[in-house]
């Protein structure tokens, strides 16, 4: 009977950590879905994610204002965002190459400034749990759907970040399969010669989903710094970036694939969490390797690969083909 | 204004546009060099020349997709400035690109409203085009179903998605960019039927060909372009094709290939029941069984994409075969390396030139011993004989015409008539058994044409086999002693080159059996 309970407890408590650490993944993700969506495979969420992540962490230092911290979050996230664009668009380097110097000076300019101003680990309060409780008259009636069995603790106990993660979700299928906006995405990542000659400029198209990319990838970065951890650590990412653009494959390229792939990896580092406070005896190298063995495994698989948008990685040049 | 003024679509028409003294240089090329081209409601103007004549260039400016240095253009007798494609189609012009400027992934409503204005922003208006779509639809006879899915759409279907599309836009004036580059001979006369009606109906329509054939049976005028200077303006029916073909060189050129009857020996090439599946477990090749003789080519018909390709690279040893064999000279060679199958006598001209055939760096002379550098007398042990290349290039470049300024060019500098000549030149120059020639003149000059013909005839009458793959009937008919024809990766007849029709063929190429056709 009481190991019964534990099980549950333990069970509920991996599902609850499985919900809540999607967040970063999530954010990173849906936003590298519609970079690639058009074309541009950005590697450089990485490193966009941990200028986030600073930047982030050090205005709720210093002000202890969450919003504006993930404001400023979201416009450090939208500056290298912008820079990719510059290098991958206008100047029409190699994607991966130029992702991957992004990604590393992410982590260089984050760490340098990390060691300038707060030099050693500090902690901010992050943001609160909503509580979902009914009121009247603006009386709190203390009736709170965190407080229902099982699924209050799973579902209703998250910061508003993490339900704004979600929200996105439906959001982004819309725009992609409703909206003008969305339907030159598609059509500029299929065939950005056939939306040329329509008088639909690749650049701009490109220019915006990558610097929305970045927004969402500085979000993805606060998100872990102010909301989840509460803390800024040197690299604190630790390759979320990279298994975010692999998400984008194991995805399908569509926002219901991202989120089904982002709840199956945050859920099995969940299970590797757990797995260390319970002491079980498995090395935590074992473990800690699961996320990236699972991404290896994700994008082995063939099956996805026909979804791919077939201008992925090619910089557009008028008059060619 | 009055209804005869207007166009099914319900558009006013483009009564004349003029393009006056239009001047366009690229680095080390003039490429439209004062050209005057004009089109009126309701003509068909037909824009001849070979490539790198300056027919694209030339409908590119009016296209907006290129700025002029030099050159006025005028709309109904008056000036516009056209800077880019948005101008062009506000002005009413409208383009239907060679190669289909449609997204596979997305259906035709998402096709056309690509790039539009909706009435409801930022949300779609897919019911709305849709609806407009049939009604163009009916208007001009084009049956296209707005919901379809493109990349499932037949070539011919997919031109008129296109047609749609550049109506929908309000064109009153229509390029027409190469459109029957890709379709069967029923697409062709079917698509025709299209043009002659639109401009029946007020629509001008440009036609850009180098097939004389076509332009004799479509247009009503002909403007040739060479070297960048527009020849001439003619009425089409007080020209012969003969006329055109030269004024399209500069000089005389025989539309006649001289085929005397085959002198054929032993079975050189033979493929029994060949199947092949691609990497996405498609397949691609479907029993496949044919025989070459020496001295006799076998020509491959069939539209683009049927298995042509799969068949030439299954030979090659590029491609692997899943069931049957291969044959050459009776020893069976199935599933051996490509360098083997060229030691075994096997020459290819693979029909993507500058992907397949040459390393485009690479000079002239490099190019020569691709496959050979490393035989005797190209090189002795690791070292290569630069002294017997430098001298056997130069003879090659002589004796098959090849124009380039050196042994040592650079391969992307030379025109795709003189890199085919090239490629032809190593691949007999190796004294091959069988040859394989893939599209061997597509995007080559008529006088380039016209020297590859002849030398792939004069090694017939030597005894070479040659497998002969195009997708151009013409030069299939004008060459061959046998037709195959291909569909859908499977043979659907082969049939003696005697008093055959292009009408047959085409409905073979069309997926009809020979029994059937």
């Amino acid at each position: 009977m009481n190991e019964n309970l534990t099980l549950l407890a333990i069970v509920l408590g991996i599902l609850h950590s499985g919900i809540r650490l999607a967040t970063p993944y999530l954010y990173a993700s849906l936003g590298e879905m519609f970079a690639q969506r058009s074309g541009v495979l950005n590697l450089g969420v990485e490193g966009i994610m941990l200028m986030g992540s600073f930047f982030g962490f050090y205005t709720v230092f210093e002000t202890q204002n969450m919003w504006l911290g993930l404001a400023v979050a979201g416009l450090v996230g939208a500056l290298m965002g912008l820079l990719m664009a510059l290098v991958s668009v206008t100047f029409k380097a190699e994607q991966g190459i130029s992702g991957i110097g992004l990604s590393l000076f992410g982590l260089g300019v984050s760490s340098l400034l990390f060691k300038m101003t707060l030099g050693t680990v500090e902690g901010v309060d992050g943001f609160s749990e909503l509580k979902f409780c009914l009121s009247s008259v603006g009386v709190n009636s203390g009736v709170c759907l965190s407080d229902l069995p099982v699924v209050g603790d799973i579902v209703f106990s998250h910061s508003l970040v993490t339900y704004l993660g979600y929200a996105l979700v439906p959001v982004a299928a819309w725009i992609l399969a409703r909206t003008t906006w969305g339907l030159k995405i598609k059509a500029v990542g299929q065939n950005p010669e056939a939306a040329d000659s329509l008088g639909v400029s690749v650049s701009a198209v490109r220019y915006a989903t990558v610097t929305l990319g970045g927004i969402f990838a500085g979000i993805a970065g606060a998100s872990l710094s102010i909301s989840l951890l509460g803390i800024f650590q040197e690299n604190m990412t630790n390759g979320i970036g990279f298994i975010a653009v692999a998400l984008v494959y194991f995805g399908g390229w569509s926002p219901w694939g991202v989120l089904a792939g982002s709840l199956l990896f945050s859920t099995v580092s969940a299970i590797q969490l757990w797995g260390q406070v319970l002491n079980l005896p498995i090395p935590s190298d074992v473990s800690v390797m699961l996320p990236y063995l699972l991404t290896i495994i994700a994008l082995a698989l063939p099956i996805r690969r026909a979804a791919q948008p077939a201008a992925l990685t090619k910089p557009f040049t008028r008059g060619e083909g | 204004m009055s209804e005869k003024n207007l166009l099914p679509s319900g558009l006013p028409r483009i009564e004349s546009l003029e393009m006056r003294g239009i001047v366009k240089r690229f680095p080390g090329v003039l490429a439209n060099d004062h050209v005057d081209f004009d089109v009126k409601a309701g003509e068909i103007h037909a824009l001849l020349g070979e490539n790198g004549a300056g027919k694209s260039t030339l409908m590119k400016i009016l296209y907006g997709l290129y700025a002029p240095e030099e050159g006025e253009i005028y709309l109904n007798g008056e000036k516009i400035n056209i800077n880019s494609p948005t101008d062009s189609i506000n002005h009413g012009i409208g383009m239907i690109h060679q190669h289909f400027m449609l997204v596979d992934t997305l259906n035709v409503a998402q096709n056309v409203a690509l790039g539009l204005k909706s009435t409801r922003e930022p949300r779609l208006d897919l019911d709305i085009v849709s609806e407009r779509i049939t009604e163009l639809s009916e208007a001009y006879g084009l049956h296209v179903d707005p919901q379809a899915n493109v990349g499932r759409l037949a070539v011919g279907e997919r031109q008129r998605v296109e047609i749609i599309k550049a109506l929908y836009r309000g064109a009153a004036l229509l390029v027409l960019d190469e459109p029957t580059a890709v379709l069967t001979p029923q697409e062709v006369d079917d698509v025709f039927v299209i043009f002659r009606q639109m401009a029946r109906d007020g629509h001008g329509l440009i036609f850009i060909s180098h097939k004389l054939d076509e332009i004799t049976a479509l247009t009503d005028r002909v403007t040739v372009l060479r070297d960048g200077k527009a020849i001439g303006t003619r009425p089409t029916s007080e020209v012969t094709k003969k006329d055109l073909a030269n004024m399209m060189v500069g000089r005389e050129v025989l539309l006649e290939r001289n085929r005397p009857p085959a002198e054929t020996g032993e079975v050189r090439l033979k493929l029994d029941n060949v199947s092949a599946f691609n990497d996405r477990e498609q397949q691609i090749l479907k029993n496949v069984s044919l025989e070459v003789r020496s001295g006799e080519i076998v020509g491959v018909a069939g539209v683009s994409g049927n298995g042509q390709r799969p068949l030439a690279e299954a030979i090659a040893g590029l491609q692997p075969t899943s069931e049957g064999s291969i044959f050459l000279e009776q020893r069976d060679v199935t599933g051996l390396a490509t360098i083997e199958m060229l030691r075994a006598g096997l020459s290819y001209i693979p029909e993507e030139r500058m992907h397949d055939g040459v390393i485009k760096d690479f000079s002239v002379a490099w190019n020569f011993i691709l496959q050979d550098h490393v035989r005797a007398p190209y090189s002795r042990g690791i070292f290569l004989n630069f002294k017997y290349i430098d001298q056997h290039s130069q003879e090659l470049i002589k004796s098959f015409n090849v124009k380039t300024p050196s042994r040592e060019t650079p391969v992307k500098n030379l025109s795709g008539g003189n890199i085919q000549k090239l490629i032809l030149a190593r691949e007999l120059d190796r004294r091959p058994r069988v040859l394989i020639a893939a599209q061997p003149t597509r995007g080559v000059d008529i006088g380039a044409t016209e020297y590859i013909h002849n030398q792939l005839l004069l090694q017939r009458a030597e005894g070479l086999a040659t497998l002969l793959i195009s997708e151009d009937l013409d030069e299939v008919m004008a060459l061959s002693d046998r037709i195959v024809v291909m569909f859908g990766g499977e043979i659907m007849g082969i049939v003696e080159n005697k008093g055959i029709s292009a009408e047959d063929l085409g409905l073979m190429m069309a997926g009809e059996r020979l029994d059937n056709a």
